[in-house]
């Protein structure tokens, strides 16, 4: 080999380093990054924490309204009477989302009733407004409600009104129905909260808790 | 620095070039002789940033980043430390002086177009600095975890989610929890302390290397390096050291007295500064009445509430802030200062000022629809401003303004035809004209008056 050979440069094989060095290095980058953002996900003591839980109805009474606690929110659970489940489809006009065309529940419970069982309405209890915990008010025309009050959940933050299946009346700050979240009923008596039969959308967000 | 100054000297100088950066920076960095009042921003942010760094370490040698135990410590910096008192509020006031002086450097740029070629890299490097700095003040106010803290990290976490397809997840994976949880107040802390300080310094310290290499601009906006001496030193040039780290001192004297005044005497400054519902420790079944960032998001915030639909609220809200990086290609006149752009840019920049201020004093308005709607009208000003630099780039035929006009009145309606259902008709009826007189003003003025002209810039800087 002559001087001038080893002073001539290879170009092509010096660009097929460059390329190789380059891929092979970024693959390694980006390998190595995974463990850093999955290490953000929520750790398994925080996933056993957030599972699902399980609500025996069997004892609530009609009329009767429960709190429970998942993932740190409140949920109600509540046995609605004849009279109140009948209420509720002539308030269609008087709502912002009576048929629950917003993404506010689960696709089984868009029906009149926003729920799986007529009955037993189960929802997130904080206001879609600015997220206070609205009162549960089944009392006909109370003085402090006015006489068109059929008997609804009542935000006193700032005064959004809902209906018995969590709809939400024109005239409320609130913009949306509240959230019902994924849940399944196990047997008569026991439903799970906070997914789909088959363990589907544990995840599911409403467009606004 | 002196020649015969020390053996030391020379020996540092072999090994590392100390003198070489003292004068390429300080001694021998040559600055517009005119700078005024608007030029102190640029140091006192350095001074704040210092400080913060500071005060926030002290903190930090008290504080526990743990959701059981972190509204106890802070109260106990403030009640069992001593000086704990005064070191956090030199920390929690001095995280609004530091929105106040970087919204009036930003402002600086905006008037004398220091944005414009050749330092549109300072600008965007500014901008990153800018955001970055709404992300360690966000972060940091999770810390104290008090209501505020807590239902403010709530709603703002939560914009994540209104991202289509992966919105959701996103929203876990940056909280660590399905809801703001310990797991969110730790990585908030680790972010606060460690990431976004080392990347401010970082950014900081090129923001000001990619300003020497072009060098200040000035009031005037004129070029100080087209006019040198037969040594290369600008006419209107003084160098930094003595001149401007004087002058600077003045102004850190008047910032730090009035800082001082706020921190002995107002350090809430009446709820602006720090919340009262922050004094309540987080409660994640009971929400504070009003939940409402901080003084220096309100602007951005009442943009994101103004829009009726979450999603695009949050586009607008990111597009707003995105607008800002955009500047130097949005105008592209060749003046830079407001004093030569003509009347009616200077008026602009008042009206943009004016916007963004209302702007900040309707986010923290209750969310009424009359106040959603005048938030969207001035949202409407603050876009408009933009549309308008580029407009302003140079003067148009009397035709184009025509159809600028008619495609902005026809775009204001159609916003309006949008909004139906979600704001009253009746309530838009009433503040329509807002956007309306704007454009009708800034585009029918050029066709009959010679307003929006630029005036000739002179070739060297006043002395004013």
């Amino acid at each position: 080999m002559s001087q001038k050979d080893q002073d001539k440069i290879n170009l092509k094989r010096r660009r097929f380093l460059i390329a190789t060095t380059t891929i092979t290095g970024g693959t390694i980058v980006g390998v190595a990054a995974a463990p850093f953002v999955f290490s953000m996900e929520p750790s398994a003591a925080a996933v056993a924490a957030g599972a699902p839980i399980e609500v025996d109805i069997s004892k609530i009474a009609p009329g009767e309204l429960i709190t429970v606690k998942w993932r740190a929110r409140p949920v109600w659970v509540l046995n609605r009477t004849r009279p109140q489940l009948n209420e509720l489809p002539k308030l269609d006009p008087r709502l912002k989302d009576p048929d629950s065309k917003q993404p506010q529940q689960i696709a089984a419970c868009v029906n009149g009733y926003r729920s799986l069982k007529p009955k037993y309405f189960i929802c997130v209890a904080i206001c879609t407004h600015l997220g206070c915990v609205p009162t549960y008010r089944p009392d006909i025309a109370p003085p402090d409600l006015g006489p068109n009050w059929e008997g609804g959940f009542f935000c006193p933050c700032h005064g959004s009104r809902y209906d018995l299946a969590g709809r939400v009346f024109d005239g409320s700050p609130a913009p949306l129905n509240l959230p019902v979240p994924p849940h399944y009923y196990i047997n008569e008596t026991t439903v799970r909260i906070g997914e789909l039969k088959g363990g589907g959308e544990k995840n599911w967000h409403p467009k606004t808790w | 620095m002196n020649k015969q100054n020390s053996g030391l000297l020379t020996w540092v100088n072999t090994r590392f070039p100390l003198s070489e950066l003292w004068n390429e920076h300080m001694a021998r960095y040559y600055a517009p002789k005119n700078f005024n009042f608007w030029y102190y921003f640029g140091s006192l942010a350095l001074l704040v940033l210092v400080m913060q760094i500071v005060t926030g370490i002290w903190l930090a040698m008290n504080y526990t980043p743990n959701s059981k135990l972190a509204f106890d410590s802070v109260e106990y910096i403030m009640r069992d430390v001593p000086w704990g008192w005064l070191i956090r509020f030199m920390h929690s006031t001095g995280a609004s002086a530091f929105f106040i002086i970087i919204y009036l450097h930003m402002f600086r740029g905006l008037i004398y177009g220091s944005y414009k070629r050749p330092r549109e890299l300072i600008w965007l490097i500014g901008a990153v600095i800018f955001v970055l700095l709404m992300a360690e003040a966000f972060m940091g106010y999770l810390l104290p975890w008090g209501q505020m803290s807590y239902w403010g990290a709530e709603v703002i976490t939560s914009l994540f989610g209104a991202i289509p397809w992966v919105g959701g997840g996103l929203e876990t994976w940056i909280r660590g929890d399905y809801n703001v949880a310990n797991a969110t107040l730790n990585r908030f802390f680790a972010w606060h302390v460690v990431l976004i300080p080392i990347l401010l310094l970082a950014l900081v310290l090129i923001h000001i290397i990619a300003l020497h290499r072009v060098g200040s601009n000035n009031p005037d906006g004129v070029e100080i390096h087209d006019n040198t001496d037969d040594k290369g030193v600008p006419l209107d040039g003084v160098p930094f050291h003595p001149y401007y780290t004087v002058k600077d001192l003045v102004g850190v004297g008047v910032f730090l007295t009035l800082f001082a005044l706020v921190v002995f005497f107002a350090p809430t400054l009446h709820g602006w500064f720090l919340e009262p519902d922050n004094f309540q420790m987080a409660n994640t079944l009971k929400t504070p009445p009003e939940i409402k960032p901080l003084w220096y998001f309100m602007p951005f915030y009442a943009m994101l509430r103004s829009v009726p639909n979450k999603l695009t609220g949050v586009i607008t809200m990111g597009a707003s802030i995105f607008l800002i990086f955009l500047a130097p290609w949005l105008d592209s006149s060749p003046v830079k200062s407001h004093r030569y752009r003509g009347a009616l840019y200077q008026l602009a920049l008042g009206i943009f000022a004016f916007t963004f201020v209302f702007l900040g004093y309707m986010g923290q308005e209750a969310p009424t629809p009359a106040h959603a709607d005048l938030g969207f009208r001035f949202t409407e000003l603050y876009f408009s401003f933009f549309i308008l630099m580029i407009i302003y780039s140079k003067p148009r035929s009397h035709r184009s303004y025509i159809s600028i006009l008619v495609i902005a009145f026809l775009l204001i309606f159609a916003l309006d035809w949008l909004r139906v259902g979600a704001i009253p008709i009746s309530i838009m009826l009433r503040t329509w004209w807002i956007p309306v007189l704007y454009w009708l003003v800034f585009i029918s003025l050029p066709i009959f008056t010679r307003l929006h002209l630029p005036e000739k810039v002179p070739a060297r800087v006043t002395s004013k």
